[in-house]
Parts: structure tokens; C-alpha cells; sequence
């Protein structure tokens, strides 16, 4: 900003000194409190959009499940099990239960908490303790509460009904993400559940943060306890096949090596047993993400939601020709293909999708629904629609959650929608507040706002955001270099001189285009490349400082990028695959998934090549590999860090 | 009231009044809190182009510290400053009053040393 000419300080200079600086100086902070919004906000946005996109990739995987599904008879010739493994439905006994726990004893060295039961509340406050000690609790009692929370589900509705009275307030809470500072913080200023304290969270409990499991088991023990007054309803994220990419299998694994897997089994069902909504009085309906406008509740109220077991599992695609007498005609499997399972273990296309939604949609300021290409799944609702479904089901709001709120919760759609999201410094210390709302008497809302603060006191303005700016930053530079290729071959294309260098305008269509990140280009152009004084952009620049660590040196930098930009979905395959969690798979497995994992992303990856860095991986030559270091090896070095970062969160 | 915020990160200094004219004459005929950026973008860029708003020099900013210190002790008292920002011309609400001093003043001392806290708001923009 340049300095101004003297002719404007002359006329300054009449005014009365003492007024000088009380008018200049609030105008100087001012100007500088706004730019460092601008530089806040923008950072906040680059995160939310490359957060959506991780999401979008989600559903990429869900066709490459459908893919694999119709190309099945090749799989099958290869690996027979394989698809039942994907595909096939858990048998639904509970002799599982008493061989499942009565095997496990819980050793005199112990030193976590320990639990009677039946449980009482005491149980919740010694839990509780233990947790903020950093305890673990031992995998006996995870499981019986696992398996007593599963029975309890079972015989919930698909949404549960509260009301309000005079004498209690219902508290709503939103996105935990395994953030379980958040909660207690909120415990300790709006009391512990109880009878007399009654709550609704509004899913996502897990994922993201590092103490999802505990929190799982918060909640699970109060909903035991206290039943109708605390209501569960399930998120996206309580999904098995969204943790493996997002981190809460990684948790319990990492917390429970020996019954992990028992663990994660249980929890798959628990979570497909977790009720989709609560209504309060008739007039406030709780549902984690949103509506769409074919939301049917009368459909929602009777579908068998425990066959929902994963968002990226699609139902069973329908085949008209081996008809099948079941009279809800249900999907059916192509013929051919041994399901354990029968046809009507799965939902139809049309309830599918009727989940889908009401886990997924965001709201809108734009009239009307359309996809919601940003996450891949759901859509994004207008005002409109809002007024529609609120008016036919004669509700008065609805209560959400899904989105990160810097504020904690905001209201939209004319005060019928509000957002409420409970981890605070989602993307970053500092990022954002949390929120929770009560309900009154009479449907009142009163909100409360926190945030969660380190041991250091409360940063200054400008330091929060110089760490927000420089996280989004980074995360950024990752999405760019795991595109290199593609992104250079952008830029020559615009470059017709072969100068090296282009426009403001070119390279920020590149950008965005290569990308698919719809982001204040211009604004960022001075984190991530080099202008020259006549304004053009040196693009060659944007990958100085960063680049990908070659695990093996003599692959080829593409091979590279592509096992750096897919490392997500190939850990998820990869899990899947290892049905017994063992951190291994066989060269052959290996194999026949990559194959069709080229030929459906479209990569153009020579077998020879992948097979070379297989069997570099297989270190112990018994034709395993475990795939964590595998896809370990993938990582970015920040030229200008000391420390290579491995998994950033988001990714 | 976003509208402030991106005009005044675009360099532009208005004060609280001039601010409420601007953003009287982009509004809507019907106040809906809401701003059409066609109508927005030829009166911003206007105001660009003539230069108006522009933030007094650093070294004005400067004296008017100094005259707050007859003394030249360097700096000012948190109560002091106070004083004077909640005195007269356009005060600070005390949401801003708040964030003004975490970002001025370090969090164990009482002081702020007003050219270092200049400084850094100037070294900011670049």
C-alpha cells in the first residue's frame, strides 16, 4: 500500500491533535483487522473445499465398488472369495457374542478403568476420568458395551420422538470427529447426561480426530443408561468403510492390536443399527446432513435401516431378467454371482438413496436441489425445498450438521435450518468455535459457543491466521504436486512463446481446472508462485519447494504421482481386501486390484512398472506386502521443512 | 456488513460514516442485508481509481501516538490507550477493543510500544 501525497497530511494536520489519533488509529486497525479476515477467510475456504473434494473421491471409490461388482465373473476366476468378502453380509447371530468376549480376560496388571455390570452412572464418571488421564479402557468392556449398545439399538425406530418440558432442556450437539476435548468441554459447562440433562448427537462422532473411540463409548454408556435421553443419530462418518480412509480403524487398531478386529466387526453393525433422526415435539426434526426434495419420512420412518451398512457400498444393482418373487422386489443379484446373503438383505436403489441424502445434502442460498458434486453424494438444498418438506410434514426447523461453522452453528433458509458443529479448531487451533444449542419449553433456543485453547493462552488475531494461511497452504501444495504432470502439461498448453511463463488470468484457469478446486486464485498466487514486475507468472516455480520422496529410485516420476494422488481410495481397497486386518495382502491380490483399478481410473500405468515397485515393497520375499508401508513410502517433502510429513489430517 | 471488511482489505481506509454512505448508495432498494456485485464493482472500482479513502501516512499515525506520550517513554499504558480509543471520534466496540489490545499488547505485559506496533501493521500489507 503506498504511502499517500503530503497535500492530504496537510489538511490532517488542522485538525485538533488529540482527535488525530482517535480517528485515525481505529481506522488504521481497522483496515488491517480486515485484511487479515480476508487472509482468514480465505484460508478457512481453501480447507473446506479441498475437505469436500477428499469427500467427492469417496463416491469416485463407490463406482469403482459397482465397477468391480460388474466385471465380477473375471474376479471371480482369480479370487472367489473376493467379492463375498466386499459384498457379502455379516451373519447376524449373537452366539458371535458370548464366543466373541467370554475368551477375553482382563489381566491383574490393568490399570485402566473397570466396569460392573449392569452399568450405573458411576461407571460414566470413572470412564470419564480414566479418559482425561489418557487411559485406555481394555477391549472386554469396549465389547460388552459394543454388544449391549447393538441389542438396545435394535430396538429403537428409525427416529426417536422427544419432548420438551417445563423443567428440562434438551442440549444438541453436532460434529465431534474424535475430538474429545470438545465434549468434555461441554460436559463441564452444561452438566453431564442424565434424566434430568437430556442430549441429541447429531453424528459424526468419529473420524479425524484421535480419541474417536473413547467418545464412542461416552456416548454408548450414557445411551445405556439413560435411554430416550440421549438419542444417537448416525453421521456420515459412522460408516466402516469411511474410517478406514478417515482414521477411526487406524485408531482402533492402533489401540487395540490383538482384538481390534473384533472391535471394528461389532461396530460395523452398531453403526448400521444407529437411528437416522430424532424429532422433538413434532416440530424440530435432527438429521445429520439435510433433505433433498424427494426426502420421503414416511419411507424414512419404515425402512430397515441396519442394511445400510456403507455409504460407498452401493445396494445390489437390480436384474430384470432371473425374476424374484420377493414382494418388496428388492434388489437382486446378476445371475451368476453366490452372495451369501439373499436378496433381501440389501436395501433397494430408491431407500439407498433416501439415506444418502439426509446423511449427505448441505443447504444452499440457491432455490432449488441439485447434486452436491462437491461431496459426491446428497445434494444441495434451496430455501425452497426447505419450505416445501418443513410444510408437508408439518415440522417448523430442522436441525443439522455436517458442515464446519467458524462461528459453531449458523442459521439459514429464513431461520427454518440451522447448522450446529461441535468440534472447535477443526481444521486448525484457532480455525473455528464449537457450538451447542438448547431447546426450551415451547421449542426456545438459546445457543452456547466455545472453543478449546491450548495450554499457551489465546493467540492474537494475526498469529491464528498466519497458522491457518500457512496450513492451507500446505495442504494445497500437496493436491499440486500429487498433479505435476498434468498441471505442467496445462501450462505449456497455454504457453505458446515457450517463455516459461503466462498470464494471471491462464494460470489461474489452469489451476483450477487441473485441480477442480474452485478457490480465490489470484489471492493465493503469492503463497504458491513466482509474478515477475510485468505480472506474468513463472508456473515452473509453483513445484520449487515441494516435491514427492521416490521410494524406489528408479520409478518413473508419473507412477509416482499416481500411487501419491490415490493413496487414500488404495488404502481403503487395500483394507477391504485384508479381511483379516492383518496389514498384508498377496502379490496376487495385489495384482488383480490394480489391474482393475487402472482400467476403471483410467490410468495408464505399464504392468511392469508395478509390478518392479511390488516386488521392491515385498522386503521379505514371501510374496506379501504389507501395504502401510507401501503406501507410507508416498510421501511429500516440503523443502522447507525439517520434518517430512507423512498423512496430513485431512488427507 | 462484509462489505466493510473487503473494502477496507482492499487498502481503503473510510471511517465509520463515510463507510455508511458507501454502503447505502451499493444496498438494494429494499434493504435486504444484501449487496449485487454489479453494483457493487463499478463503485469500488471508482473508488480505487480516485484514490479516496486513503489511510493518513504512518509517520502522522506516529506523532499522534507521541503526542498521547509528552513524555517519550516509548510507549503507552494499557489504560491509557483505552482512555483515548473510547474517548472521542469513532470508538472501538469492546469486542474490537478486545482484539485490538491481544494483537497490540503481549500477553504478560501492560505495556504497548506503540512504534512496534505501528510496524507491524504496516509490514502487514505487504
Amino acid at each position: 500500500m503506498k504511502v499517500q501525497d503530503s497535500s492530504k497530511a496537510t489538511r490532517r494536520d488542522r485538525l485538533s491533535i488529540d482527535n488525530k489519533s482517535c480517528i485515525d488509529h481505529p481506522n488504521w486497525y481497522r483496515g488491517y483487522r480486515a485484511r487479515l479476515k480476508t487472509r482468514q477467510h480465505c484460508g478457512m475456504y481453501t480447507f473446506f473445499n479441498i475437505d469436500s473434494c477428499i469427500e467427492a473421491a469417496s463416491s469416485q471409490l463407490s463406482n469403482f465398488f459397482s465397477f468391480m461388482l460388474e466385471n465380477y465373473v473375471h474376479i471371480q476366476e482369480k479370487d472367489p472369495t473376493l467379492v463375498n468378502r466386499l459384498f457379502g453380509c455379516a451373519p447376524q447371530d449373537d452366539r458371535g457374542r458370548q464366543e466373541c468376549i467370554g475368551i477375553i480376560e482382563v489381566p491383574e496388571s490393568y490399570s485402566g478403568p473397570r466396569l460392573q455390570f449392569p452399568l450405573n452412572t458411576n461407571s460414566l464418571t470413572i470412564m470419564i476420568e480414566a479418559f482425561k488421564k489418557q487411559q485406555i479402557l481394555h477391549a472386554y468392556y469396549v465389547l460388552e458395551i459394543l454388544f449391549e449398545t447393538k441389542e438396545a439399538m435394535k430396538q429403537m425406530p428409525n427416529f426417536t420422538h422427544i419432548r420438551t418440558c417445563p423443567t428440562k432442556e434438551i442440549t444438541i450437539c453436532g460434529d465431534l470427529h474424535g475430538k474429545l476435548e470438545d465434549l468434555l468441554l461441554i460436559f463441564s459447562k452444561n452438566g453431564l447426561p442424565s434424566g434430568y440433562n437430556p442430549y441429541v448427537f447429531n453424528g459424526d462422532f468419529v473420524d479425524r480426530g484421535k480419541y474417536s473411540i473413547e467418545i464412542l463409548m461416552i456416548l454408548f454408556v450414557s445411551f445405556l443408561l439413560f435411554g430416550d435421553d440421549l438419542c444417537l443419530n448416525r453421521g456420515n462418518h459412522e460408516d466402516f468403510l469411511m474410517n478406514m480412509r478417515y482414521g477411526f480403524t487406524k485408531e482402533v487398531l492402533s489401540k487395540y492390536k490383538i482384538h481390534g478386529k473384533k472391535i471394528l466387526q461389532v461396530l460395523e453393525e452398531v453403526f448400521a443399527w444407529l437411528p437416522l433422526g430424532t424429532i422433538i415435539d413434532d416440530e424440530i426434526l435432527i438429521m445429520h446432513g439435510g433433505i433433498s426434495e424427494s426426502t420421503d419420512l414416511n419411507l424414512l420412518h419404515h425402512i430397515e435401516r441396519n442394511k445400510m451398512k456403507s455409504v460407498l457400498m452401493p445396494p445390489v444393482p437390480m436384474d430384470k431378467d432371473s425374476g424374484t418373487e420377493t414382494k418388496k422386489n428388492k434388489g437382486h443379484v446378476p445371475r451368476g454371482v453366490k452372495l451369501s446373503g439373499s436378496p433381501s438383505d440389501y436395501l433397494t436403489k430408491h431407500e439407498w438413496e433416501q439415506v444418502i441424502d439426509i446423511l449427505w445434502s448441505d443447504p444452499r442460498g440457491k432455490r432449488g436441489c441439485y447434486p452436491n458434486t462437491c461431496r459426491g453424494g446428497g445434494c444441495y438444498f434451496g430455501p425452497d425445498v426447505t419450505s416445501k418438506f418443513l410444510n408437508k410434514n408439518r415440522l417448523k426447523l430442522l436441525i443439522r450438521s455436517h458442515e464446519c461453522k467458524p462461528e459453531g452453528y449458523e442459521i439459514c433458509h429464513d431461520g427454518k435450518v440451522i447448522t450446529v458443529f461441535s468440534a472447535s479448531n477443526y481444521y486448525e487451533e484457532g480455525s473455528n468455535r464449537g457450538a451447542y444449542i438448547k431447546v426450551g419449553f415451547c421449542t426456545t433456543l438459546r445457543f452456547f459457543q466455545y472453543q478449546v485453547t491450548k495450554a499457551t493462552c489465546l493467540r492474537p488475531l494475526h498469529q491464528r491466521v498466519n497458522t491457518i494461511e500457512s496450513s492451507a497452504i500446505r495442504i494445497l501444495k500437496e493436491r499440486m504436486v500429487s498433479r505435476k504432470t498434468d498441471l505442467i502439461r496445462s501450462f505449456q498448453l497455454q504457453d505458446r512463446t515457450k517463455s516459461g511463463k503466462i498470464s494471471m488470468g491462464q494460470w489461474a484457469f489452469s489451476m483450477e481446472n487441473t485441480l477442480g478446486l474452485n478457490l480465490p486464485w489470484r489471492t493465493l498466487s503469492s503463497h504458491l508462485v513466482l509474478t515477475d514486475d510485468d505480472g506474468n507468472i513463472d508456473y515452473m516455480t509453483c513445484f520449487h519447494d515441494i516435491h514427492i520422496q521416490k521410494p524406489v529410485k528408479e520409478a518413473q516420476s508419473a507412477l509416482i504421482e499416481t500411487l501419491y494422488r490415490y493413496r487414500s481410495d488404495l488404502q481403503i481397497i487395500f483394507n477391504v481386501i485384508d479381511s483379516d486386518h492383518s496389514g498384508l495382502i498377496s502379490m496376487e491380490e495385489f495384482h488383480s486390484m490394480w489391474k482393475l483399478f487402472c482400467s476403471h481410473y483410467n490410468l495408464h500405468i505399464g504392468d511392469s512398472q508395478v509390478d518392479e515397485l511390488a516386488e521392491r515393497m515385498d522386503l521379505n520375499k514371501d510374496g506379501s506386502i504389507d501395504f502401510n508401508e507401501f503406501l507410507k513410502a508416498f510421501y511429500v517433502i516440503h523443502q522447507l521443512d525439517n520434518l517430512s510429513r507423512s498423512n496430513t489430517q485431512l488427507a | 456488513r462484509e462489505i466493510g471488511t473487503i473494502i477496507r482489505s482492499l487498502g481503503c481506509c473510510p471511517n465509520e460514516g463515510e463507510l455508511h454512505d458507501l454502503i447505502a448508495e451499493v444496498e438494494e432498494e429494499e434493504p435486504t442485508g444484501y449487496i449485487r456485485f454489479e453494483k457493487f464493482l463499478p463503485v469500488m472500482t471508482n473508488i480505487l481509481v480516485e484514490k479516496r479513502y486513503r489511510p493518513i501516512p504512518e509517520e502522522i499515525l506516529l506523532q499522534a501516538f507521541e503526542v498521547l506520550d509528552p513524555t517519550k517513554r516509548g510507549y503507552l499504558s494499557k489504560e491509557e490507550l483505552i482512555k483515548y480509543m473510547t474517548e472521542e471520534g469513532e470508538p472501538f466496540s469492546q469486542e474490537e477493543m478486545e482484539e485490538m489490545l491481544s494483537a497490540a499488547i503481549g500477553p504478560e505485559s501492560n505495556f504497548i510500544h506503540y512504534r512496534d506496533y505501528i510496524t507491524m501493521m504496516v509490514i502487514d500489507e505487504n
